[in-house]
């Protein structure tokens, strides 16, 4: 247990040492906020109790949340924040993984190059584990968005993908979908008018099923791009050849791609080596649904264990909680028990 | 002595009463019709304890009863890992129920979980919330549902009447169990072509956290 408290010490220095300021979270959160942001998978995964005055309360299952809320309320970029605490996970089956665990973040709000607040924290998480040997991934969810938002379709189309990128077995429904003729939907039988939902919407949903029965599917080509692109993996630098050659397919994806040249000068600069760092377009999409750009994770070669460390870019969450107002954000955390156990290869 | 976990009312014990009689062992209440003790012949060594049916899948994991009869749907939705802790025995032909996801039936666009997964982005955009389903079958429909990649939702807790929860305005749609589809058509809803989440039916349970040796009780059944 010392040597957990020490671990999580050091760790806090080293995030301190760039600037960060130390900040708290209540382990008890209101449970409404966490539920609407995502949605009814989190109630397998978190402890949710309720009390007769306050309603459903969350056992807190991380501190992205509360820290992104605290800095939209009283706080100007640019911010560094860090924390240190337990996270709680319900586990629905068994999966031999602990309920309570130990979580050091670091979360960073800056306006200034994306690319280079990505590379940073890379780098620091980087430089941190780096006696550890471990094997590092990461990904960007930005790519797949800019090769949706490049097909030849409709806007209905584009944004039922781009809703489901988390949900790679939908999405690939969806994909699959869209890319034949629309069949003739044989719609319900109908009856009195029940519940919320109003009688105009379903008008207008019909109405929409019948454009959608004359939209043209989606092209051939364009389906085997975005399916080359999903299946791209290699260390960075092979990645972005790939990428780069990939760009004369999906012209959309070109903004994206030389992002993420700038990202990996910006690494090289920093210290990485980045010819050991794997990179998968696909890597993160089925994991936490708030990580909209690039995303990472580091690795022991241990079966049953989670990443040792995790994080990426979330300005979509930030514009959720921020009402209106929205932050660029990038963050991460290590988990400790697990840093420590794969330095000393010892038990807990 | 094994304990024999059996529903203690209704139609589910009497059909248990009946199924466990054609394999020769006579289950019997004694004392009054309203007293929850009883007793088992035909075999040796096999007491009856009369329980909630939606209790039986605790006390077999927990390894209070050797054996017990409930559906596969409270089995799977109380236990997680239920295979760990139950192993069953038999199907018994009876109880049979579909866990089903129905709608209104006015929602004429909505066929399949697909359509459902749309409305519910259109009516959380509208409603800002998220499109409320009915259930007291929260572990088995979440499940479902996200193998299903169906987003925007949230499970609220109906513990009964589950078909008005959507005329009452609690729900938008429902997840309840079904026989004949009757109530579900009667409180003007309609089951979406690919909403079965689970079939269920009666079924003889073994706990493998109860010990005891059940095999002359399991001899007799399969000797029918």
């Amino acid at each position: 247990m010392s040597q957990l408290r020490a671990e999580t010490a050091r760790l806090l220095a080293v995030f301190e040492a760039t600037g960060a300021v130390r900040v708290e979270a209540d382990i008890l959160q209101p449970a409404a906020v966490l539920l609407d942001l995502y949605g009814e998978d989190i109630r397998a995964r978190a402890y949710v109790t309720s009390d007769p005055l306050r309603g459903e309360q969350m056992l807190r299952p991380d501190f992205t949340v509360p820290v992104v809320q605290r800095h939209m309320a009283v706080s100007a970029e640019p911010a560094r924040y860090t924390y240190a605490g337990p996270v709680f996970r319900y586990q629905d089956s068994a999966t031999g993984r602990a309920a309570q665990s130990e979580q050091v973040g670091y979360e960073v709000f800056d306006r200034s190059a994306p690319a280079g607040i990505e590379a940073e924290v890379f780098g620091l998480f980087h430089r941190i584990l780096a006696p550890l040997g471990l094997t590092a991934s990461t990904g960007d969810v930005g790519l797949l968005r800019a090769a949706i938002d490049g097909l030849t379709t409709s806007g209905a189309r584009k944004a039922a993908l781009r809703r489901h990128i988390w949900r790679p077995l939908r999405f690939q429904s969806l994909l699959t979908r869209f890319s034949q003729p629309v069949a003739q939907k044989v719609l319900g039988a109908g009856g009195q008018h029940i519940g919320l939902r109003t009688a105009q919407d379903v008008h207008e949903r019909l109405a929409q099923l019948q454009d959608e029965a004359t939209a043209p599917p989606i092209p051939a080509a364009e389906i085997e791009a975005l399916t080359d692109l999903l299946a791209i993996r290699g260390k960075l630098p092979d990645a972005l050849k790939l990428l780069q050659a990939l760009t004369r397919r999906l012209p959309s994806i070109g903004p994206a791609v030389a992002h993420m040249a700038v990202r990996i000068k910006a690494l090289d600069t920093a210290g990485v080596d980045v010819a050991q760092i794997g990179f998968e377009v696909a890597y993160g999409l089925t994991a936490m649904e708030y990580y909209d750009g690039f995303v990472f994770g580091f690795y022991a070669a241990k079966v049953g264990w989670p990443a040792i460390a995790s994080g990426g870019r979330y300005d979509a969450l930030t514009r959720v909680l921020g009402q209106g107002r929205a932050v660029p954000a990038v963050g991460g955390i290590i988990r400790p028990e697990y840093s420590l156990r794969a330095a000393t290869g010892s038990a807990l | 002595m094994i304990k024999l976990g059996v529903p203690s009312k209704g139609r589910l014990m009497k059909e248990t009463f009946d199924w466990f009689a054609e394999c020769g062992v006579q289950l019997l209440k004694s004392g009054s019709d309203r007293e929850y003790v009883g007793r088992v012949e035909g075999v040796n060594g096999v007491e009856l304890v009369l329980l909630s049916a939606g209790e039986i899948p605790r006390e077999l994991a927990a390894g209070r009863i050797h054996l017990g009869v409930t559906g596969t749907d409270l089995v799977h939705e109380k236990l997680a890992n239920w295979a760990d802790a139950v192993e069953p025995v038999a199907e018994m032909g009876f109880g049979f129920a579909d866990l089903i996801i129905a709608v209104p039936a006015c929602w004429r666009d909505v066929t399949y979980l697909h359509d459902l997964d749309a409305v519910a982005a259109r009516f959380r955009a509208e409603h800002g919330f998220r499109l409320r389903i009915a259930t007291k079958y929260h572990r088995l429909v979440r499940q479902f549902l996200t193998a299903q990649g169906v987003a925007d939702y949230q499970l609220v807790d109906s513990q009964g009447a589950t078909e008005g929860a959507v005329k009452n305005e609690t729900a938008e749609a429902i997840a309840d169990i079904t026989t004949t589809g009757a109530t579900i058509a009667a409180n003007h809803l309609r089951i979406l072509e690919d909403g079965l989440v689970l079939k269920s039916e009666a079924t003889l349970w073994k706990s493998r956290n109860a010990g005891g040796d059940c095999g002359p009780l399991i001899r007799k059944i399969g000797t029918q």
